[in-house]
C-alpha cells in the first residue's frame, strides 16, 4: 500500500504467531511456525512458497478449514480486530463465506457433479444470508454475470463446463455472500496460460469493483507479478520474507527469494542459463535446525545452523536471514565462532 | 545442428481416434465425429537437437509424443525414424530395436515408477526387456553411468531404495535414468518438469540440457510453458488443435512471432520483470475447441482477433516467413 492513509488503517486481517501441528503416527508435527502479518482491506497479498512450505496449511488455518489431523497450536488471526475462532468449525461457519471465502484449486473436485452450477451457487445465498430459493437463484444469476458467464449457462452441470469455466463459477461462488478477503489456493494452476491470465483478469477487475483483500496461495512467482501488491515468501513453514512485489522482484534480499527469481527462466532477462538452487526442500519430518535453507543456501554461516533468524522490519519490507540487516564486524567474527 | 541429419521426420502425421457418442446417437445409429488429436503434422528433428513442442491442453501436443514412442499408432502419414519408415510397425519384437532408440519420460514421475521395484530395478529394467546386457556387472556398470548422467550422486546410495522414499526431483531423475539406461538416439518428454516445484525444475532442465551436450542426443520436449521452451530448445514448434501453427528458433519463436496464436500464448504468459514492447493484440476469448469439431478454413479463426473472410472457408498453408521460421497463417500470404 502507497498510500499512507490507508497505512494507517486498522488492518482487514491480522495474523499473529501463528502455529499448526500435523499429527502423524502419534507424533506431531510442526508444520507451520510464527506467521504473523496483516492485510488492509482492499489489499492483494501472495504467499508464495513450494510444495510443503506450509502456504496452503497457512491459509486453511485462517479459514479455519485445517484437516482433522492438523491442529492450531498457538497465535490468534483477527478479523476487524476481533478473534476468529479458528479451531472450532461450528463457531467458525458465521465468518466463512460472509467475511473470508476461500477458491479452491481443482474446481471439478470441488463442485457437486449432479447439481446444476446456478444451484450450488445459490446454496451458500439461502444458507447463510436466510434468501429464499427466488431470491437466492436471482443473485445467483447476477453472480454467474459478474464473473462473465451468461446467466443462461447456470443450468449447466460442472461436467459441462471447460476448466477454466468452472473456476469462474468457484469465484462467483466464492463471492456469493460478499466477503471482504477471498483466499485463492492456487486458482489458476490447472489452468493454460491463456485461461489463467483471463482468470487474473477476472480476479483484477473484481478485486477492484468489490474493494477485496485477496490472498492470492500459489508456487509461481510469475504471476504474482501481474496482480498482486504485496508477496510474502514461505520455506519449510516460516515467512521468510514480505515486501511489495516491485521491491521483492527489483531487489530480494532473502537469498532463497533471490535463487528462486533466477531459476525461473525470463526471456526478458535475455540471459539462456537459470542457476538452480542445489538440493531438495525439506520435509516435515526432517526439518534442519536455525534456518531451514541453510543447506542449499550458498551464504551460510555457523550461525544460521544454531538459531532461528526472526523475521524483521527491513528496509520497506520484513527478512528473516542474518544477512540483513548486515552485520558489522565483530557480530560477524561471532556468527563465523 | 542445421546441417545434422533428421533423426525423426513426420509427414503429414494424423492420429483420430473413433468418437464416442452419446447414447440416444448410438442407439439411432449416428455416426459420431472422429477426435482429430493430431490432425496432419509435418515437424523434423534433427540428431542431437533439442525441439519443444508448445501447446495448451487439447492440443495434441501429448498425442503426438505417444505416437512418435509408438504407444499408439497413427491412422495417416508418415513417421520416419533415421530414413527409416516405422508408421506401421507394431507388436513388442518388432517394435524392440525401435525402443531401443526411442525412449519416453512422462510428467508424473510417480506414476511412472512402479512402487515395488527398488530404483537398481527400475533403470536396469529397460536394458534387461531389451536384452541389451549379457552379464550382471556389465548391467551394474550400465545402471550406474545412467544414474550418474541424471544427477543421482554417489549412484550406489540409490540402487536399494523404492520410489516413495524419494524426493519428487530425485524420482524425474530415477525416470531420466530409465531412459538413458538404453542409450538412446531420441528422448521424448512429456512435460517432465511441469510438477515439480520451481527449484526443482531447473535442476532438472540442466539435467537434460547436460545429456544433450555428453551424449549428442535430440530430445522432444513437450511442454505448456513458453518460457521453459525457450531455455531449453533450439527450436519450438507451437501446436494448436492438432496442427503445427508455427515453427521457429527458440528466439523467433520467443520474440519475433508471427502467427496471432504465437503472440496471444506469449502475451498471457506472465513476466517477472518488466514488459517488453509486446504487440498490442486483444486478448484471446474463450477456450480451445473440442478436437471432435474442429473449425473449418483456419482451425484457429473462431478466437483469431485479426481473422478475416479468407480464414473462415480455406486452411492457411505453411508459409516460410524466415530461415528456419515457418507459419501457416493466411496473414503472412
Amino acid at each position: 500500500m502507497k498510500n499512507p492513509c490507508q497505512q494507517a488503517k486498522a488492518p482487514i486481517l491480522a495474523v499473529e504467531g501463528l502455529a499448526v501441528d500435523y499429527r502423524l503416527r502419534g507424533s506431531s508435527l510442526p508444520t507451520i511456525r510464527d506467521v504473523s502479518f496483516e492485510i488492509q482491506a482492499g489489499e492483494a497479498v501472495a504467499l508464495v512458497g513450494e510444495s510443503g512450505s506450509g502456504k496452503t496449511t497457512t491459509a486453511m488455518a485462517i479459514a479455519g478449514l485445517l484437516p482433522p489431523n492438523a491442529a492450531v497450536s498457538g497465535g490468534e488471526v483477527r478479523y476487524r480486530g476481533d478473534r476468529l475462532p479458528i479451531d472450532d468449525d461450528a463457531a467458525m461457519r458465521p465468518h466463512r463465506w460472509s467475511e473470508i471465502s476461500v477458491v479452491f484449486q481443482g474446481a471439478m473436485n470441488a463442485l457437486n457433479p449432479v447439481h446444476r452450477i446456478i444451484k450450488q451457487i445459490a446454496e451458500p445465498c439461502q444458507l447463510q444470508l436466510g434468501m429464499s430459493r427466488d431470491e437466492a437463484i436471482a443473485r445467483a444469476r447476477e453472480l454467474l454475470e459478474l464473473v462473465g458467464i451468461s446467466a443462461e449457462r447456470g443450468r449447466a452441470y460442472p461436467h459441462e463446463l471447460s476448466g477454466g469455466m468452472r473456476q469462474r463459477v468457484m469465484i462467483a461462488m466464492a463471492l456469493a455472500c460478499s466477503p471482504s478477503i477471498v483466499i485463492g489456493d492456487e486458482p489458476t494452476t490447472a489452468l493454460d496460460v491463456i485461461t489463467q491470465a483471463q482468470i487474473l483478469k477476472l480476479l483484477t477487475a473484481l478485486r477492484s469493483q468489490l474493494n477485496l483483500a485477496l490472498i492470492l496461495i500459489t508456487h509461481d512467482l510469475s504471476v504474482v507479478a501481474e496482480c498482486c501488491d504485496r508477496v510474502m515468501i514461505m520455506y519449510a513453514g516460516r515467512l521468510v520474507e514480505d515486501g511489495s512485489v516491485a521491491d521483492i522482484f527489483a531487489n530480494p534480499k532473502h537469498p532463497y527469494t533471490k535463487l528462486l527469481i533466477e531459476s525461473i527462466p525470463n526471456p526478458e532477462h535475455g540471459k539462456r542459463m537459470v542457476r538452480p538452487i542445489p538440493g531438495d526442500p525439506p520435509t516435515l519430518q526432517h526439518r534442519p535446525s536455525g534456518c531451514a535453507f541453510r543447506s542449499r543456501c550458498p551464504s551460510a554461516m555457523p550461525v544460521c545452523a544454531t538459531e532461528v533468524p526472526n523475521l524483521k522490519r527491513w528496509e520497506q519490507g520484513r527478512v528473516a536471514c542474518y544477512l540483513h540487516p548486515p552485520m558489522k564486524h565483530e557480530e560477524k567474527a561471532l556468527a563465523n565462532a | 545442428m542445421p546441417d545434422a541429419p533428421d533423426i525423426l521426420r513426420l509427414e503429414n502425421l494424423q492420429v483420430h481416434f473413433p468418437g464416442r457418442g452419446g447414447v440416444l446417437d448410438h442407439i439411432l445409429g449416428r455416426p459420431s465425429a472422429a477426435v482429430r488429436a493430431v490432425d496432419g503434422v509435418d515437424l523434423a528433428v534433427r540428431r542431437g537437437e533439442i525441439v519443444a513442442i508448445v501447446g495448451e491442453s487439447g492440443s495434441g501436443k501429448s498425442t503426438l509424443g505417444r505416437v512418435i514412442t509408438k504407444l499408439i499408432q497413427p491412422t495417416g502419414g508418415r513417421l520416419l525414424f533415421d530414413g527409416d519408415d516405422v508408421t506401421s510397425m507394431k507388436g513388442f519384437s518388432a517394435l524392440r530395436p525401435y525402443r531401443h532408440r526411442v525412449q519416453m519420460i512422462f510428467q508424473d514421475a510417480y506414476q511412472a515408477l512402479n512402487p515395488r521395484h527398488t530404483v537398481f530395478d527400475i533403470v536396469a529394467e529397460p536394458l534387461r526387456s531389451l536384452r541389451l546386457v549379457t552379464d550382471h556387472t556389465q548391467l551394474t556398470q550400465r545402471v550406474r553411468q545412467s544414474h550418474a548422467a541424471a544427477g543421482l550422486n554417489p549412484p550406489e546410495e540409490f540402487f536399494a531404495r523404492f520410489p516413495h522414499e524419494l524426493s519428487g526431483g530425485q524420482r524425474q531423475r530415477v525416470v531420466i535414468a530409465g531412459a538413458l539406461a538404453v542409450a538412446p538416439d531420441l528422448i521424448v518428454a512429456d512435460e517432465p518438469v511441469s510438477m515439480l516445484d520451481v527449484s526443482i525444475r531447473a535442476q532438472i532442465l540442466q539435467v537434460l540440457m547436460d545429456l544433450r551436450q555428453q551424449r549428442n542426443m535430440a530430445l522432444l520436449f513437450i511442454t505448456h510453458d513458453l518460457p521453459v521452451a525457450w531455455l531449453i530448445a533450439d527450436r519450438i514448434a507451437v501446436m494448436y488443435l492438432g496442427r503445427v501453427v508455427e515453427t521457429g528458433t527458440a528466439d523467433d519463436i520467443t520474440f519475433r512471432p508471427r502467427h496471432p496464436y504465437t503472440v496471444a500464448l506469449r502475451n498471457a504468459t506472465p513476466h517477472v520483470r518488466g514488459h517488453s514492447d509486446r504487440e498490442k493484440l486483444p486478448a484471446l476469448k474463450g477456450e480451445i475447441p473440442s478436437a471432435a469439431r474442429i473449425p473449418n478454413g483456419c482451425r484457429f479463426h473462431p478466437r483469431c482477433p485479426l481473422a478475416f473472410a479468407r480464414c473462415r472457408e480455406d486452411a492457411p498453408p505453411t508459409i516460410e516467413v524466415g530461415p528456419e521460421h515457418t507459419t501457416a497463417c493466411w496473414l503472412m500470404k
